[in-house]
């Protein structure tokens, strides 16, 4: 089974958790920037994130076997703080970098008006790069988050294709899915969404445009969630081709928009067909 | 110890083998931005998705080729063309970060263009580099402008820490030249720790050892290298 993550923040983890997730089959991944738990008070300590992302992490996940990519932006929960919202003004240097493939995770977290203003700005950066955008779904108040979500995206004027809604659950992945944007689902340990649970949402919705992640960082999480959805989907009657969809083709086909996501082949990895083979045996997705 | 010529053998500057390795898109984009030297900071993140990434000759590649191009072109001297560098740098990704470390020697009165009378201002950049635990860093910082301006005492640090992460010696400018008794006694010692642990001496240290280190340590290895030593 081949796996990308298309969300789960590695600078949280152990290499004991790189060696299990390559072993599980994840071969790539990318990790948002988001809140570290402890508030940082300053936008330099933001830059300092934002490079170990481009420079450390990578490095340490090129070791395991495993190819990073990131995503950056002001997350929801610290754009509340004045301390913090300079970081807006500095973005676009990093969102120049080869190894950012989105603007992400923007989005709310309590819904206040700093996080409106946040997350417009952050959706026109995403327009102006011609990057994807990766939106955080509010924990509480979920659904009436989404649907505010889903007005500011449509008000920012950003191709809903561009765009993938996170943490969804079964009560808000309809209207996603009917904007036109892509649905993502973090698998978690106990709370919020199981692997048998997203079954049953990828049995009624089908498998276009839906993302899986295990979101794995500093709280109780699971890195091999990815895996675990795997093997679910095929204990329950999906073929592997649907697996495959899942868990590789849609994140490369999402995050590919980017024109950065540039895939190393690997020894494992199936042939290549006619379309995604570029100058030679390299597969590179996603155009210029 | 005798000061220095940076190693004749290291390919210092990889531009000449670039302009066949660039599509006909990719040259007319590092053409046009070779000509606009005050956009650099907005031109230089994007080099490698313009003109790609495939090796080009020795251990270089064509991003880093090209970015050398844009660096060489810039119509700064000194101290004005060190914050210029510092500055990318610093908001460069690693690849950023390695081509600039690579494109000192160029940009130094001792290299081959001699074209920034760079002097030693840039050893900040190799410092950082070599704090760092990324091999890749350390390697581009280790070329024939360390090799000119590095004190002694952080040269054969840096030495040492390529020992110790793996890499090899051959990548590390100028070593023929500024290897001393000193750097020989540090490999030496470190060898002992090595064979005392249990673990493999990395061979590219022996001649170090053998030319340069006092009777008895250069011993430790008998006549034939390394027999005997797991
Ligand atoms: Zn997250």
């Amino acid at each position: 089974m081949r796996i990308f993550d298309p969300h789960i923040h590695m600078t949280s983890r152990t290499t004991d958790d790189y060696e299990a997730m390559y072993a599980a089959g994840v071969r790539a991944l990318v990790e948002p920037a988001f809140w570290l738990g402890q508030p940082r008070t300053s936008p330099e300590s933001f830059y300092d994130y934002f490079d170990s992302l481009l420079g450390w992490e990578p490095y340490r996940a090129a070791q395991h076997g495993i190819q990073h990519f990131c995503t950056i932006a002001l997350n929801p929960k610290e754009a509340n703080d004045p301390r913090c919202v300079p970081v807006l003004d500095e973005l676009p240097r990093y969102l120049a970098k080869d190894r950012v493939v989105a603007v992400g995770e923007i989005g709310y977290d309590s819904m206040t008006p700093e996080e409106d203003d946040a997350l417009a700005r952050q959706l026109h950066l995403a327009i102006h790069h011609g990057l994807p955008a990766l939106v955080h779904t509010p924990h509480r108040d979920k659904a009436a988050g989404t649907r505010r979500t889903l007005d500011v995206v449509k008000e920012s004027g950003i191709d809903p294709a561009l765009v993938v809604l996170d943490h969804l659950n079964e009560l808000t992945v309809g209207i996603v899915l009917q904007s036109g944007c892509w649905a993502g689902f973090s698998i978690y340990p106990r709370t919020k969404m199981s692997e048998d649970r997203m079954v049953e949402v990828l049995k009624e919705h089908g498998t276009e445009r839906v993302l899986v992640n295990s979101a794995a960082d500093w709280g109780r999480s699971d890195p091999l969630k990815t895996r675990r959805t795997g093997d679910a989907m095929l204990a329950a009657g999906f073929d592997k081709a649907a697996v495959e969809r899942v868990l590789w083709d849609n994140p490369v086909a999402f995050f590919g928009q980017s024109g950065r996501l540039e895939l190393d082949p690997e020894p494992d990895a199936p042939e290549p067909d006619e379309s995604s083979s570029f100058e030679g045996n390299s597969i590179r997705r996603g155009g210029a | 110890m005798a000061v220095t010529t940076p190693n004749p053998s290291a390919p210092a500057d990889p531009r000449p083998a670039l302009p066949a390795a660039l599509t006909p898109q990719g040259r007319a984009w590092l053409d046009e931005a070779t000509a606009r030297p005050t956009a650099i900071r907005a031109l230089f993140p994007a080099v490698r998705r313009r003109c790609g990434h495939t090796p080009l000759t020795g251990h270089r590649t064509v991003d880093e080729a090209a970015r050398a191009v844009l660096l060489t072109a810039l119509p700064l001297r000194g101290p004005a063309l060190a914050d210029e560098l510092t500055r990318l740098h610093h908001h460069g990704d690693p690849a950023e970060q390695r081509a600039v470390l690579r494109a000192l020697p160029l940009l130094d009165p001792g290299g081959p263009d001699g074209a920034g009378d760079l002097g030693d201002l840039a050893l900040p950049l190799l410092r950082e580099a070599l704090r760092g635990n990324d091999n890749t860093l350390i390697e581009a910082a280790l070329g024939p402008y360390a090799a000119a301006h590095l004190p002694d005492a952080v040269y054969r640090q840096a030495v040492l820490s390529c020992v110790f992460c793996e890499i090899p010696l051959d990548r590390v400018a100028g070593l023929g030249d500024r290897a001393d008794v000193e750097l020989a006694r540090m490999l030496a010692d470190f060898a002992r720790e090595r064979i005392v642990a249990g673990r493999a001496v990395p061979e590219d240290i022996l001649p170090i050892v053998r030319s340069l280190a006092s009777a008895d340590a250069a011993a430790l290895y008998g006549t034939d290298g390394l027999d005997g030593v797991t």
